[in-house]
C-alpha cells in the first residue's frame, strides 16, 4: 500500500502494546467498526509513511481490536509500532480483504504472526471442527498457546524448526505435512504466513493429493 | 561484474533520474548543466566508465570516480532459442540473479524485464513464485537490462513481466519509467512500455496517475474461488476490484490496457468464463490476451488444446471482447511466459 491519501481511515487511541515474545507486539485499540474474521486494516503512524497491512487477530464481537505483530530490523514501520504506549495515536483503514470464507473443519496452517486471522476466525466461533498447524523457530512463538491448547485440544498442533523435545513436531511445517498421517485431501486448508511458507506447504500438500482447490492462502507480502 | 577496478562500494550513477543527479552535481560544486551531460552518458552513450564522459573536465570526472561508479553491468549467462529469443541472466547482487528475455519478432523486438529478485505474490502457475522472494531491484539494475544486452538498440517495445511484481516495488520501478521516456534519458515513447500486475490496487492507482505506460493485468479468471485458489493476492485485491479501479482511468486514448489470460484445461476455459469475462469487461475498452500454459514442476495444472483456445477466443470476439492469443516464444529455453525463475 502505497499512500494514506486515496485510502478511508480515522485515528485509533491504542489502549495496550504488549511484548509477548523478542520482537513480538500485541497491539490493541477500541473496537469501532463492524469486520468479517480474516480481514486486514492497513496501519500507520506518520501520514507521510506508506502504510502496511495487518490481519485482525481478535473476534468479531470483541470490544478491541488485536494486531499481532513483528518488529523488523531495519523495517520502516514496526519499529514505530512496537513504541506505541497506551494514550498513543495510530492510523487505522477501513477492514478489507476476503480471506473471510473459512468453512467449518478445515486445517488452519500457519507460521509466525500468520496466526492472526485463524486467531480472528476461532474467536468468532466460525471455524467449528478445525485443526491449527502452527509454525515457529522457537517456542516463546507458539503464540496463543494456552488458549489454543484449551480451545483445539489434540487439534492444535505444532511445529518447531528450532527446538526440539517439547510436546511439538522438531521441524518445519512443511516437515511435518510431509509425514502428517493426519492429513484428509479430502478437507479444505487454509495457508497463512510468509510467500516462501505458503508456497512451500502448499507444494507439499499437492504432492500429498490435496487438490489445489482445496487450498487457500493469505501471504504477508 | 563491477567496473574493472571500482569496488562496488561506490555508488552507481546509472539509475540516477536528472533531479538525483542536480542534486549530486550541486554537491560536488559542478555546474548545474554537468547534470545532463552526465545523463546523456549514461542513457544515450554506449560507454561503461565514467573516465569516458569526455566533455566533462578531467578534474570533474577524477572527482566523480571517487565517490561513484558507472553502475552497469554485463549479462554472466545468455541462452538462445531455436526461435531467436534470448534469455540474460545478470546478477543482482550476494550471488542473487535475475532473468531477462529478448524477443525478437518480424518488424518488431520486445524485451520482458524483471522488477524484483522472486517475487512474494506465491501465483500457484508461476516458477518466479516457488523461488520465494528475494530482494526489490534498483532502477538502475531494471533500466541495466535494456542497455547492457547486445540488442539494446534493436528493442522496440518493453514488458515489465519478468521476475516479480513490479507495482510491489513501485517506486524503482516508476524511477526505471521515467529514465525510459524522460527527454533526457532514452525518450522512449511511453506507448512503446507495458507495465504487467497480478492486481496490487494502491500501487496500480498510483502507476496510472503518474505514467503514460500501458498497462497489464493478470487476470486468469473473473471468479472469486477459483482466483484465490490461482492467485492469494486475490484474497486481499480482489479482480473485480481491480477492474473497478482501472474504469476510473482513462483506456479510451492511447493508453491501452489489456488483460492477461492463461489458459488452463478444464478449469478457466469453459463457456461460464466467456459469459462472466464479458460480463466483467464490458464498455471497457481493452483487449484480453490469452496465453498457452507451460507446465512447471510439481504443477496439478495442465494447459487447455490449441484448438479450444481458439474457440474461446472466438467465443469473447464474439460477445464484443477484443481477444487475441499470445504466440509462445523462448519455450526451449524457459523463457516462456511464468517459466523465468534462477532457482537451481
Ligand atoms: C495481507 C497482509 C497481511 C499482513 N498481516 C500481518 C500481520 O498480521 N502481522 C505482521 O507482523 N505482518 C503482517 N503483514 C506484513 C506487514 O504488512 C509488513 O510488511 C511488515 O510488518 C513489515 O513492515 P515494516 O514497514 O516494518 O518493514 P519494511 O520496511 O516493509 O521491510 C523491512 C525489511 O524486510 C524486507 N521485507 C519486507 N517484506 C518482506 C518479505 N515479505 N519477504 C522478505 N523480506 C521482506 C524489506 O526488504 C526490508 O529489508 C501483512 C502483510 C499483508 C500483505
Ligand atoms: S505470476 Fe508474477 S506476481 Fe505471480 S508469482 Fe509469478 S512473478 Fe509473481
Amino acid at each position: 500500500m502505497k499512500s494514506w491519501a486515496d485510502i478511508s481511515w480515522t485515528r485509533a487511541v491504542v489502549s495496550e502494546n504488549l511484548k509477548i515474545a523478542e520482537s513480538a507486539y500485541l497491539l490493541k485499540f477500541p473496537r469501532t467498526f463492524d469486520f468479517q474474521a480474516g480481514q486486514v486494516v492497513a496501519l500507520g503512524t506518520d501520514p507521510d509513511l506508506a502504510p502496511r497491512l495487518y490481519s485482525i487477530a481478535s473476534g468479531e464481537q470483541d470490544p478491541f481490536v488485536d494486531i499481532l505483530f513483528t518488529e523488523k530490523s531495519g523495517g520502516s514501520l514496526t519499529p514505530m509500532l512496537s513504541r506505541l504506549k497506551p494514550g498513543d495515536s495510530l492510523m487505522v483503514s477501513k477492514p478489507f480483504g476476503t480471506f473471510t470464507k473459512i468453512q467449518p473443519g478445515s486445517v488452519l496452517v500457519a507460521a509466525g504472526t500468520g496466526l492472526a486471522p485463524f486467531m480472528s476466525v476461532l474467536k468468532s466461533g466460525k471455524a467449528r471442527g478445525a485443526t491449527v498447524i502452527h509454525g515457529a523457530s522457537y517456542p516463546e512463538f507458539f503464540y496463543f498457546d494456552e488458549y489454543l491448547e484449551e480451545t483445539l485440544k489434540e487439534k492444535y498442533l505444532r511445529c518447531c524448526s528450532r527446538v526440539a523435545g517439547g510436546d511439538w513436531f522438531h521441524g518445519r511445517v512443511t516437515a511435518f505435512i510431509e509425514q502428517w498421517k493426519g492429513l484428509d485431501p479430502g478437507r479444505k486448508h487454509y495457508l497463512c504466513g510468509s510467500a516462501e511458507m505458503v508456497v512451500q506447504t502448499r507444494d507439499r500438500l499437492i504432492s500429498r493429493g490435496v487438490p489445489f482447490k482445496n487450498i487457500d492462502a493469505e501471504i504477508f507480502f | 561484474m563491477p567496473e574493472t577496478g571500482k569496488p562496488n562500494v561506490l555508488k552507481p550513477l546509472f539509475g540516477m533520474t536528472l533531479e538525483e543527479l542536480s542534486a549530486l552535481v550541486k554537491e560536488e560544486g559542478l555546474p548545474g548543466f554537468t547534470a545532463r551531460q552526465i545523463a546523456d552518458w549514461l542513457y544515450r552513450k554506449e560507454i561503461r566508465e565514467i573516465s569516458e564522459m569526455t566533455n566533462l573536465p578531467v578534474r570533474a570526472r577524477e572527482m566523480l570516480s571517487e565517490k561513484y561508479r558507472f553502475g552497469t553491468s554485463e549479462p554472466v549467462k545468455v541462452s538462445a532459442s531455436a526461435d531467436g529469443t534470448r534469455k540474460y541472466l545478470f546478477g543482482a547482487g550476494n550471488m542473487k540473479f535475475i532473468e531477462t528475455a529478448y524477443i525478437p519478432d518480424r518488424d518488431r523486438a520486445t524485451l520482458c524485464v524483471s522488477s524484483q529478485v522472486g517475487c512474494k505474490m506465491g501465483c500457484l502457475f508461476c516458477m518466479t513464485g516457488k523461488q520465494g522472494f528475494q530482494g526489490n531491484l534498483t532502477a538502475g539494475e531494471i533500466v541495466n537490462q535494456l542497455c547492457s544486452i547486445p540488442e539494446w538498440h534493436q528493442v522496440t517495445n518493453i514488458v515489465y513481466m519478468g521476475m516479480g511484481e513490479p507495482f510491489d516495488n513501485l517506486e524503482q520501478v516508476l524511477k526505471s519509467l521515467e529514465i525510459l521516456t524522460a527527454p533526457w534519458g532514452m525518450a522512449m515513447s511511453p506507448r512503446r512500455i507495458t507495465v504487467s500486475t497480478i492486481g496490487i490496487i494502491p500501487g496500480m492507482r498510483e502507476f496510472l496517475e503518474k505514467s503514460q505506460c500501458h498497462l497489464a493485468v493478470s487476470l486468469h479468471t473473473p471468479f472469486d474461488a477459483e482466483r484465490r485458489n490461482l492467485m492469494p493476492v486475490q484474497n486481499v485485491y480482489p479482480v473485480q476490484e481491480v477492474v473497478d479501479e482501472i474504469r476510473r482511468h482513462d483506456f479510451s486514448g492511447q493508453r491501452r490496457v489489456s488483460f492477461e489470460y492463461i489458459m488452463f484445461d478444464g478449469l478457466n476455459d469453459t463457456p461460464d468464463h466467456v459469459k462472466e469475462l464479458a460480463r466483467m469487461l464490458h464498455g471497457l475498452p481493452c483487449r484480453v490476451n490469452l496465453i498457452r500454459f507451460h507446465p512447471i514442476p510439481g504443477t496439478p495444472l495442465t494447459g487447455t488444446p490449441d484448438q479450444r483456445i481458439t474457440e474461446f477466443r472466438d467465443a469473447l470476439t464474439a460477445k464484443g471482447v477484443f481477444t487475441t492469443i499470445r504466440a509462445s516464444r523462448g519455450l526451449d529455453i524457459q523463457a516462456a511466459c511464468g517459466l523465468l525463475s534462477t532457482m537451481n
